[in-house]
């Protein structure tokens, strides 16, 4: 330490190397560089908490939100199946018989529980207190079951989204009566039916098979779910052909010059273009000059390819470009013709590869939004489409629509919707890892 | 290094008689060969015979070109785009760069080892199997397996892998690795095999089992071998030639060569003083 200190006494120009290493400036700069690398961990720990609280945050806010979706509240009531009434022609057929008589036997099976409720306001609002379609669930279990017809059973039928809301806790009952959409009246009722033990939590079954519908009780994610389906479809059958021929000219046979230089630099910038672009394209080509159906799965799937295409070339170029070149030297040294060698050797190898990125990429289209709101997908339509012409919405289309509907029951279906949406995107990227692990390859 | 030792007696000089007869038509005969890569000229102009059952050894510094010009006899530069090969090379009296000439065909006649060991990720069985597939030399399972067999026995890895063909190559260890792409080579029973360095990957006694390999091949085959390891030139070729900065510089009996070269360069690289 003293050597370094005192210059006169080193023989070499040079420090002594020992001293200077050991010296109290060598320690200094030592607890500094500790220093520096923990603060520098420390941020790295801060910025990962940060994100990990806002996922979590979401997570929960989506969960919480959207956990109500699943439960329906049903209020049991006594029904007089009169055949009679409902079905006075004697057809037998009760698809046949008018759904509004359902509606009504409903009402007047409320009314028959509250004999006291007789002015207008109150029989008003006692047929507030169910479902406005209530009417089409019990017309679809005798649909189901036609020899409930002529008898008199007791059945669950959906409760209006205010009372439904109001029994999974989302109303506040001390509220003043000018906020909440219950009256007092309705409550008290609400509690005597509690009394009776009239009131029952079910399965939201309805919410996997249904599709839009401007009831919260009949609203459903089958018809999204399908159209989405049926669009990654159309997406699927476009891209990957189309991207990986693509990524395997461009990687193993294209000539280096301008033209494929300038193609590639337009290939990785079409990664980059804003969704709705692609969407104004598909509206102004596909549906205003080949006259291609509004709101079909079969535009969709084409805005969407054009879309994720540019990705699934980035990322099969990538998956080729990994394929070491010995393998091809290879191929090529045994005699096989540059397309044997890619068909036999390179391709099967990057395939692993190009299955990653592609259902990423498929994962991303699923989630596209914009696309198809300009190609008119998020059309109201009430039943799951049978093909890829049939007018349809997709899950993050329905997501927005129920996003900006005002009931409270949309509030959950917009968070069940979103659950469902994460479900199929964790899944899909879930294989994609388990591709990837699966046929990682040692050379 | 007693292996070693050995390895220099066995490959002595074939008997002159033989020579001369072989010198009279060589297997391959490259005359005024240039490569350019772009507008940079890699080889300027390289003549030489390539024997009928002898090993030539391409020696010289990093950069001199031997690689390059082992690569124009069976075509691999095509893959380069930016590569142009002036000049003749034949084969058997058929020029090799005749456009007419099926490059297929020429690769299925001149083999290629590789510096790296690089079997197929597949199974043994399939890496033998690959080039009589691609040019049609069997069709029976039985015919393969015949192929395998012969191939394997040839390449020395048969006793080794006889009960595991099944799996794949890329199991092995690097010297078999080498001796399995060696059999997948001769597989296709070709008439000239090319070896790129095909011992720089490998430990010392992996080596000598390639060297003693490629003596045993020579009965067969005509081999061409680029090697940085002057020891193993010695030790397996008949002749050598020396190149340096593109250029052929000498090229003759290996023996002579080593002991008395005529070019002060080739002097300089194989006494150490350069390479």
């Amino acid at each position: 330490m003293t050597d370094f200190a005192q210059p006169a006494q080193v023989a070499s120009p040079q420090p002594d190397a020992i001293s200077f290493h050991t010296s109290t400036a060598a320690e200094v700069r030592l607890k500094r560089r500790y220093a520096a690398e923990r603060r520098f961990k420390m941020y790295g720990v801060v910025a990962i908490s940060i994100a990990v609280a806002m996922l979590a945050w979401l997570l929960w806010t989506i969960l919480h939100n959207g956990a109500g979706a699943f439960v329906r509240t049903e209020l049991r009531l006594e029904l007089t199946l009169d055949q009679a009434r409902l079905d006075p022609q004697g057809t037998g057929n009760p698809a046949a018989i008018d759904k509004g008589l359902y509606q009504e036997l409903v009402q007047e099976a409320v009314y028959k529980l509250f004999p006291e409720a007789t002015s207008r306001s109150d029989r008003k609002a006692l047929r507030e207190m169910v479902s406005p379609v209530a009417g089409v669930f019990v017309a679809a279990q005798v649909i189901d079951d036609p020899s409930l017809l002529g008898r008199t059973v007791e059945l669950g039928v959906p409760t209006s989204d205010a009372i439904n809301q109001f029994a999974k806790g989302n109303i506040d009952r001390d509220a003043p009566p000018e906020t909440r959409p219950l009256t007092d009246k309705q409550i008290g009722w609400y509690d005597q039916l509690v009394g009776q033990e009239r009131i029952s939590r079910t399965f939201n079954s309805t919410f996997f098979t249904g599709a839009d519908s401007n009831y919260p009780e009949l609203a459903g994610i089958w018809g999204a779910l399908v159209g989405s389906l049926y669009t990654m479809l159309v997406t699927l059958v476009l891209a990957l052909p189309i991207g990986v021929a693509a990524a395997i000219y461009l990687e193993e046979f294209a000539p280096k010059n301008r033209f494929t230089e300038l193609i590639e630099v337009n290939i990785n910038n079409l990664a980059a273009v804003p969704s709705i672009v692609f969407g104004l394209l598909g509206l102004a080509v596909f549906l205003n000059f080949f006259g291609m159906p509004r709101s079909a799965p079969l535009v969709g799937g084409i805005v969407l390819a054009l879309l994720v295409v540019s990705t699934i070339i980035i990322a099969a170029r990538a998956a080729l470009k990994a394929v070491p070149p010995s393998i091809r030297e290879a191929a090529l040294g045994m005699g096989a013709s540059k397309l044997q060698t890619v068909m036999h050797h390179v391709l099967p190898l990057a395939m692993p590869g190009i299955m990653t990125g592609t259902i990423i990429a498929m994962a991303h289209a699923l989630g596209e939004t914009a696309p198809l709101l300009m190609i008119g997908m998020n059309a109201f339509v009430t039943e799951a489409p049978t093909g890829i012409l049939d007018s349809s919405a997709a899950l993050p289309v329905q997501v927005y629509i129920w996003a900006d509907k005002p009931e409270r029951g949309f509030a959950e279906l917009t968070s069940a919707a979103i659950m469902v949406l994460l479900v199929f995107l964790v899944l899909m990227n879930g294989t994609a890892i388990w591709l990837r692990r699966k046929f990682e390859r040692r050379w | 290094m007693t292996a070693n030792d050995t390895l220099t007696v066995s490959a002595s000089p074939m008997n002159a008689a033989a020579m001369t007869d072989a010198a009279v038509k060589p297997k391959m005969s490259a005359r005024d060969v240039k490569v350019f890569y772009g507008t940079k000229e890699a080889l300027h102009g390289v003549s030489v015979d390539i024997r009928r059952n002898e090993v030539l050894a391409l020696i010289g510094p990093s950069g001199c070109g031997k690689s390059t010009f082992l690569r124009t006899l069976n075509r691999m530069n095509d893959t380069i785009d930016i590569c142009r090969v002036q000049g003749q090379i034949l084969l058997d009296d058929q020029d090799i760069y005749d456009p007419r000439l099926d490059v297929v065909q020429l690769r299925a006649r001149v083999g290629m080892v590789f510096q790296k060991p690089n079997p197929f990720p597949k199974s043994i069985w399939d890496n033998i199997t690959y080039g009589p597939k691609l040019h049609g030399l069997a069709t029976r399972k039985d015919e393969f397996d015949h192929i395998v067999e012969v191939s394997l026995k040839r390449a020395g890895l048969w006793n080794e892998v006889k009960d595991r063909l099944l799996e794949p190559g890329t199991g092995l260890s690097g010297g078999q690795q080498q001796r399995l792409c060696i059999a997948r080579a001769i597989a296709v029973s070709p008439e000239v095999i090319l070896m790129d360095e095909p011992c720089s990957a490998l430990d010392p006694i992996a080596t000598a089992h390639i060297e003693e390999l490629i003596d045993e091949l020579r009965e067969n085959f005509t081999i061409v071998i680029v090697t940085h390891n002057m020891q193993q030139a010695a030790r397996v070729s008949q002749r050598t030639a020396f190149f340096h900065l593109g250029d052929l510089v000498e090229v003759g009996d290996t023996e002579e060569i080593f002991t008395n070269p005529r070019d002060e360069r080739t002097q300089g690289y194989i006494t150490g003083r350069y390479g």
